[in-house]
């Protein structure tokens, strides 16, 4: 009877865990208008548009943050309400949400719907071939189909400038790079960044890490606890939610010792708000990954008609797809002016930052 | 009152114990509780589509619960069954992909290998536990990890640094146009019927069978049972063989139906570890696990459809999910309540 018991707590706590581990990241952020204005709001005869996040949830301050704020804003623009009819989001728990959750949306008539993230591709592409009335977009993701929009990002042309930065502003000459899963889109963060810091000191050595996860915050604090240890000043994260561990390992030592010089550099979205700690900031710039005017451009076109559909759009430098976020004081203007010197050669097309590992 | 419907009452009172208290912290929060249910309830049974990916999440949930079930019934407490899953996953999705054969070889086939791939990975921790008396829980959590990592560095390496398996072929999936359409295009595939088919297995494995019969026995009393003359270690290692079988062939489930692939993970999936509690749900009895495995593979996907149809956060959803569940784990509570009560009042 007793080894039964002690199986029942067993489970009991690993069923728990594994029900609340969908939910890390619980930090009120209350800048979702969706409180207020429930469901059925809008009329129907509007262009509605909804999305489905991956397992990070809305408020990641990340990625899929970054594309419900795009969603948002086009919300806004066309005076759309939450709710049927206008915009709204699903968040998945598990990747086998993804189909169910795109199909929920495309049932409630959302004239388009947005996948975020590459896991999304496979689902996308066998719901497309179902709600072939629904138009879809996938981000970070290449699906072949006439009714699916797919929306890419040089994230290295970004990462390479987050990498100039580093490199000018590092006093060790030791950087480190924290990645979330060793996959091709995290691989083009690490690239453009490594490409960066050559560009500027060529002997410099990136300390490069994967944590295997986007959605571990532990992990992140584990690996920039070892790299600051290490002499490492700057870390740049392309790790999602793995990577606020990142900061909040740069912020306890910054609360220690409030002469420590650690800085972080965010990613997708703006991160300032996560890197403050009292009255110091431990965010350097962030490289943003604009999915947000991404996703609203193409909710733009579809509205107007002119949806991209069985097309690959690539969003990049040039076209204010990614770029580097207002450091606030952190980078001294004369570096700033240099960076802008090299985010105008990739611009123009001067400097051609390589997408893949040799 | 008599066992019997004590037996009835108990999962009965739970279950509604656990929607009011799921209805108290909606309404603390500041959501409606009855639209939360209305919404839960259509997410399992609402329509046709609903009740096709019900029964579809249901499948894998069956399996993992015979996996822990059959290895409590010996006595031992298999936590791999997650792992096992794993690899059952990985095994039928590269066989469902790399060989071109006719579909009733193939199918069968990839079942097969996905079944070998967990029984090797239960062979381990039982032989440990057999021969060196390595406790079986530290072995199987451990193998967990192996698995989720040799996995996602096999897609790696076979895809040729992609991270993701290519779709198995045509004549591998337990996918079928007819349950698709049936269901109004969800992902419902044939894998329920092998879920069922082996909790007959199981079944008639424990009750019908003297392997069965010497299985148990060693569950009951490992001593008794090598005074009766039974191998006692051999039986270990069988068990944990059958379980990681049953396991294997839930992340089978995943790979010929619902996916129809496998993609590098960067965590557990959780099956395993649900079929935990599946199994203790369901008493460790094959029936029971049929029970406990609707149960939460109904709360699970059903519960998707509270934030999309009346818009209650997945946090809240969460907390609700998890104490409908928590309630009838607890079951034994009130049963010895029950029973308490009862006795009182024989005593007058």
């Amino acid at each position: 009877m007793s080894k039964r018991r002690f199986g029942l707590a067993l489970s009991l706590v690993l069923a728990a865990g594994t029900v609340l581990g969908a939910c890390g990241s619980d930090k009120d952020n209350s800048k979702d208008s969706g409180k207020g204005s429930t469901s059925d709001g809008g009329k129907a005869s509007e262009f509605s548009v909804a999305m489905v996040t991956d397992v990070g949830g809305i408020d990641d301050k990340s990625f899929n943050q970054s594309a419900w704020k795009g969603i948002q804003e086009f919300g806004e623009e066309n005076s759309l309400k939450k709710g049927n009819g206008g915009f709204d989001y699903l968040q998945s728990q598990s990747d086998a949400d993804y189909t169910t959750n795109l199909n929920a949306l495309a049932r409630r008539d959302f004239n388009l719907v947005f996948g975020v993230g590459f896991l999304m591709e496979d689902a996308i592409d066998s719901i497309a071939s179902q709600q072939k009335d629904t138009e879809f977009a996938i981000i970070d993701g290449e699906v072949d189909q006439p009714n699916v929009a797919s929306i890419l990002f040089k994230e290295q042309e970004g990462a390479y400038l987050a990498g100039v930065a580093a490199a000018l502003m590092t006093k060790s000459d030791k950087i480190g790079f924290v990645g979330g899963m060793e996959i091709p889109v995290i691989e083009r963060f690490e690239v453009g960044f490594l490409e960066g810091v050559k560009a500027v000191k060529p002997d410099l050595k990136v300390d490069v890490q994967y944590t295997g996860a986007f959605d571990k915050a532990e992990l992140g604090k584990a690996a920039a606890n070892r790299m600051y240890s290490e002499g490492v000043d700057i870390i740049f994260h392309a790790a999602g939610g793995t990577g606020n561990g990142v900061f909040s390992e740069a912020k306890e030592r910054k609360s220690a010792d409030k002469d420590a010089y650690v800085w972080v550099i965010g990613v997708d979205s703006d991160q300032y708000d996560e890197g403050q700690v009292g009255d110091d900031n431990v965010t350097l710039t962030s490289m943003l990954k604009r999915v947000d005017n991404a996703v609203n451009d193409v909710a733009k076109l579809a509205k107007e008609g002119k949806f991209p559909g069985g097309e690959t759009k690539v969003y990049g430098l040039h076209d204010d797809g990614v770029a580097l976020a207002d450091s606030r004081g952190a980078i001294p203007e004369d570096v700033l002016s240099e960076i802008d010197k090299y985010a105008k050669d990739i611009a123009d097309g001067k400097v051609e930052v390589p997408g893949e590992k040799k | 009152m008599s066992n019997r419907i004590i037996n009835v009452l108990v999962p009965v009172i739970s279950i509604i114990l656990g929607l009011l208290v799921g209805a108290v912290v909606m309404l603390v929060s500041g959501y409606d509780p009855i639209a939360g249910y209305a919404a839960l309830w259509n997410g399992i049974f609402g329509d046709t589509y609903a009740i096709g990916e019900t029964i579809r999440q249901i499948s894998p949930y069956i399996l993992a619960g015979l996996a822990v079930a059959f290895a409590f019934r010996t006595g031992l407490f298999n936590i791999g069954v997650e792992g096992q899953l794993i690899v059952g996953w990985f095994a039928a999705a590269y066989v469902g992909m790399a060989f071109e054969l006719p579909k009733f070889i193939h199918l069968p086939l990839a079942l097969l290998a996905a079944a070998a791939a967990g029984a090797i990975w239960g062979l381990i921790p039982g032989l440990l536990k057999a021969t060196l008396k390595v406790h079986e829980v530290i072995v199987t959590i451990m193998m967990n990890y192996i698995a989720l990592h040799i996995v996602n560095a096999l897609i790696k390496s076979i895809s040729h640094g992609g991270f993701k398996l290519d779709k198995i072929q045509e004549t591998a999936s337990l996918r079928s146009d007819f349950l698709s359409e049936l269901t109004d295009f969800s992902t419902l595939h044939y894998g329920i019927f092998v879920a069922l088919f082996m909790v007959f297995i199981m079944w008639f494995l424990l009750d019908r069978m003297k392997l069965g019969y010497e299985l148990k026995s060693v569950g009951f009393n490992e001593n008794a049972a090598e005074y009766a003359g039974m191998n006692v270690k051999k039986n270990i290692v069988m068990a944990m063989v059958i379980s990681g079988a049953f396991a294997g062939l839930g992340g089978a489930m995943e790979a010929l139906g619902t996916f129809g692939n496998i993609s590098a993970r960067a965590g557990f999936t959780g099956i395993g570890f649900d079929g935990i509690a599946v199994a203790l749900l369901g008493a460790n009895t094959p029936l029971g696990v049929i029970f406990g495995a609707s149960l939460f593979g109904s709360l699970k996907y059903g519960a998707n459809n509270m934030p999309n149809a009346a818009d209650i956060p997945i946090e809240i959803v969460s907390i609700v999910i998890a104490l409908i569940i928590f309630f009838v784990a607890s079951g034994y509570i009130i049963r010895v309540g029950l029973l308490r009560l009862s006795k009182k009042k024989e005593a007058k």
